[in-house]
């Protein structure tokens, strides 16, 4: 079926040679990027890159765009090696398929790490068929040619073949082992490390449909779901009459749903020829839910029992180092401090929708996904259909954020067009957005710190309370036990307590780091007042010698060097120390998430409880390689203002087992007029290239709080701050 | 009930109730996607369109009191000169992250420069204070408007 937003499959994926437009496809296989080793075979075309007679090159992205930019940034490492002038270059949205694409999910700041070998090498595979394609023709050794960008030449200069020529010939040649060519010296790069504009801006600024709102499909008709407000609450009592009777509106059914809080839920669904009239329909119903398990619960029952469970010994120890106790006692100081975050929502600017199409067994789906592979899973299971009978097509995003790694959308909107026997747009309300989330959970943390004469940290504990059950954390819940300081200080131990919970809960941006940046470099700070040493000065100390903490390639290992430099580097783009006017102040964080080390300085004014952020400046170490400039300054200015923006207003509050809050009037998020300018600067250092999606938000809100203390003499422990200021 | 409404300069005949938000007249009877749906209550102005000219949150106007007034899309601000201004400089500075956000920012500020054509950084907080980013690109948002009215950044963006 065709969408009449562009659907990629058609376009770049022809199965053979040649192409539309009477162009020519180059494709070859790369074992190294396909996940199940045996696939390879039964699957040789591994189309990333199409040549055209005319020398247009049309570049593949594999994985969803978010707002990450990584439609523009995977397609340039392969343009990079391929060594074509980046003006010519298309780039389309690949299909889904793991068993073409391998990964292709969007999480965990995780594209760029993966990516960046093997797309190199995808460019530079081709790049050396299309010079064997003229070694050929011209009957000379290889070794003689090399390439410009779009052309193969002769390095003696007397001979040149344009790509478009060339391509057909070198499609037929049989794919080249990645391993024995030679990727490009940085030095002579020309589209990597060059700021590039994000390809889709020039749609976007238009106005052209590309995101999962967008996609229309002929016979369509839009649904609304409404859910319970009680997770996983099922319909009482309903009369569907009223709802039928609104013109235009063609079915209004029940939805059973199950228990888990993942899939498909409990609610009435009601499918129309357009959504506003879907939408009156659905005013028009008066329902009665049933009671559930969890209708008590509430944020205030979660704070009054982590109050509980913090009088009391910890559940579980996750990390002792050394004697805690022994050192607290032997302390010339101890610090105590209780530190606190709400539930948070994603709040993706577009609310959650799915477009599907059931007929005779099987479904096709356009979804604004970051995870379409479980997606597949999870529709194929509850709509008892095999797998492969589901086929995925990837839309822009309306932001990501971690939200769409979850696929209840995707599963609602198969129900529904299964249901109704129709292509159907679900499209949720902005109100179902926010009171249907998989949201960041809160957590309650109770630390303690032992300072020696010198003003040294000799003890750190934290007991933790979350959620879950038994020894499983509730999803996102969790921590490691290795939290920094651990690794900088003699005695450290990692307490956990849980208590269950009935919300769901799932990724948001820096998952957990988010929170744990707040609450561990907001109390450092503390510990570094009472010690009574400068913030930054004091984190050195800590920091300590240039060393590895962790097991090297663990997820948490952790070189203070590196982070050193970021501290220092932020410190002297805000010109740290510098004498301030009568309530302002400075305050410093650095943390380091999803391999990415990152400090953060915020500059605030408080007057009479009335707060401004002035202006921010981020120091970013992701190692040797930032792939495009333009997307890495976006991605850190953007990730330091979420942060203070979720820092300044965002919460969830649970009542009565429900979300309390519906829209943006009562979820605050950051506006223009309040966003500071962030000043940002990259610290080159000898290690792969990593992601920038998520790590420069965990510091931010530490150091806005931190800000507000220099300001104010006010430390702020709890999330958001609100009207603590007033 | 077919009602004739005007956009970009075409005059369309619309079947739809005269409470309909123009908002869904746009998207789903006309097929004009490009204004976004983000609140549905004046909250976020995703859906920003201009009604004679006038910025105006298109997903609480209903079709009725539109009624033969002019309505320009995202899909047709290219045809003003400030709109096309704006567009330009949008490309210019790359503002998008996600993007979804970015048309309702573009008919605010071509609004803005069409009544002020060299704003204050008051003036522009002012005008762009009701449209929403979840992304947070307020900074290059900033950047583009001054760079679209010709005038430099100021310290307020760090330069
Ligand atoms: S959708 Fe109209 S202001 Fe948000
Ligand atoms: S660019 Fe994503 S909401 Fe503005």
């Amino acid at each position: 079926m065709d969408a009449i937003l562009e659907n990629p499959s058609r376009r770049l994926f022809l199965k053979t040679g040649a192409a539309a437009g009477g162009g020519l496809l180059l494709s070859f296989s790369l074992p190294g990027l396909v996940r199940a080793e045996g696939e390879v075979a039964a699957n040789p075309f591994n189309a990333f890159v199409r040549i055209e007679r005319n020398g247009v090159v049309t570049i593949a992205a594999k994985r969803p765009e978010i707002g990450q930019g990584i439609k523009t940034s995977m397609p340039m490492l392969i343009a990079e090696e391929l060594d074509v002038d980046w003006k010519t270059v298309r780039i389309e949205q690949s299909p889904i398929d793991a068993k073409v694409f391998g990964e292709q999910s969007a999480g965990g700041s995780t594209s760029t790490p993966d990516d960046w070998e093997p797309m190199r090498q995808v460019g530079a595979v081709g790049r050396a068929l299309l010079i064997q394609a003229a070694a050929q023709r011209w009957n000379v050794p290889a070794v003689g040619l090399t390439t410009e960008p779009g052309f193969v030449v002769d390095k003696a200069g007397k001979r040149r073949a344009s790509y478009g020529e060339l391509a057909q010939a070198a499609a037929g040649l049989p794919a080249r082992d990645p391993k024995t060519l030679t990727l490009k010296d940085p030095k002579t790069y020309r589209i990597i490390g060059k700021a590039q504009p994000q390809s889709d801006t020039p749609a976007i600024v238009t106005g052209q449909p590309l995101y999962g709102i967008d996609v229309r499909v002929p016979g369509m008709l839009y649904a609304t779901f409404l859910k319970a407000p009680v997770f996983a609450a099922k319909v009482a009592k309903i009369d569907l009459a009223p709802a039928k009777a609104v013109k235009g509106v063609r079915h209004v059914f029940v939805v059973d749903g199950g228990s888990e809080l993942e899939g498909l839920l409990g609610g009435v669904v009601v499918v129309a020829d357009t959504w506003w009239q879907a939408r009156k329909g659905r005013n028009a119903l008066e329902v009665t839910w049933a009671d559930h398990p969890t209708s008590a619960q509430s944020s205030a029952g979660f704070i009054a029992k982590a109050a509980e469970l913090h009088g009391q010994p910890p559940h579980r120890n996750l990390k002792t180092v050394g004697d805690v106790d022994a050192a607290l006692k032997g302390a010339a100081k101890v610090v105590k401090a209780d530190y606190s975050y709400p539930f948070n929502a994603h709040a993706t600017l577009e609310p959650q929708n799915c477009t599907a199409s059931f007929k005779d067994g099987k479904v096709e789906i356009w979804a604004p996904a970051q995870n379409p592979e479980d997606g597949r899973e999870l529709v194929a299971k509850t709509l008892g259909i095999k797998p492969e009978d589901i086929t995925i097509h990837f839309t822009r995003s309306g932001g990501g954020f971690g939200r769409r790694l979850m696929n209840d959308f995707m599963v609602e909107a198969a129900w529904i067009s299964k249901t109704v026997g129709a292509p159907v747009k679900l499209l949720w309300t902005r109100e179902d957005d926010m009171q249907h989330d998989f949201y960041r959970p809160a957590g309650y943390h109770r630390l303690t710190a032992g300072l020696d004469a010198q003003g040294g940290l000799t003890a750190w504990r934290n007991h933790f309370v979350t959620f879950g059950e038994g020894t499983k954390f509730a999803r996102a819940a969790n921590i490691s036990g290795t939290q920094f300081p651990y690794g900088a200080v003699e005695n450290y131990a990692q307490d956990v307590s849980v208590m269950p919970l009935g919300v769901p809960t799932g990724w948001l941006r820096a998952p957990g780091n988010n929170a744990y940046g707040f609450v561990y470099q907001g109390f450092i700070d503390e510990v570094a007042y009472a010690a009574g040493a400068d913030p930054v000065e004091f984190r050195r100390k800590l920091l300590g010698a240039p060393r590895l903490i962790g097991e090297p390639g663990k997820g948490d290992s952790f070189h203070t060097g590196r982070m050193r430099a970021v501290l220092d580097k932020a410190a002297e783009a805000s010109g740290w120390g510098r004498k301030t006017e009568k309530g302002v102040g400075l305050g410093v964080a650095c943390h380091y998430s999803h391999r990415g080390y990152v400090a953060v300085v915020v500059e605030v004014v408080v007057n009479d409880g009335a707060l401004k952020v002035r202006k921010a400046w981020a120091a970013v170490d992701v190692g040797k390689q930032i792939v495009n400039p333009n997307g890495a300054e976006q991605q850190v200015q953007g990730s330091v203002l979420d942060g203070i923006g979720s820092a300044l207003g965002q919460q969830i509050t649970i009542e009565n087992g429900a979300v309390a809050q519906s829209n943006f009037g009562d979820f605050p998020m950051l506006r223009l007029a309040d966003a500071p300018h962030v000043e940002v600067r990259f610290v080159i250092s000898d290690n792969p290239p990593t992601g920038l999606g998520e790590p420069a938000l965990p510091p931010s809100p530490a150091a806005l709080v931190n800000a507000i203390f220099a300001a104010t003499g006010k430390r702020i422990r709890s999330l958001p701050i609100g009207d603590q200021l007033a | 009930m077919p009602t004739s409404l005007k956009v970009n300069g075409q005059v369309h005949t619309v079947d739809a109730e005269p409470d309909t938000p123009l908002l869904w007249v746009l998207r789903d009877v006309l097929g004009l996607v490009g204004t976004k749906y983000g609140c549905g209550v004046a909250q976020c102005g995703a859906c920003t369109v201009h009604i004679d000219g006038v910025a105006m949150r298109s997903c609480v106007t209903s079709l009725a009191r539109v009624g033969a007034k002019a309505v320009t899309t995202i899909e047709g601000i290219g045809a003003n000169p400030v709109g096309a201004k704006v567009q330009e400089a949008w490309k210019a500075i790359d503002v998008p992250q996600c993007g979804y956000c970015q048309a309702g920012q573009i008919m605010s500020a071509t609004a803005l420069l069409a009544a002020a054509p060299k704003p204050t950084d008051d003036e522009i907080d002012a005008a762009m204070n009701g449209n929403l980013c979840r992304c947070a690109t307020y900074i290059r948002i900033r950047k583009a408007i001054k760079a679209a009215s010709g005038q430099t950044p100021s310290d307020k963006m760090g330069a």
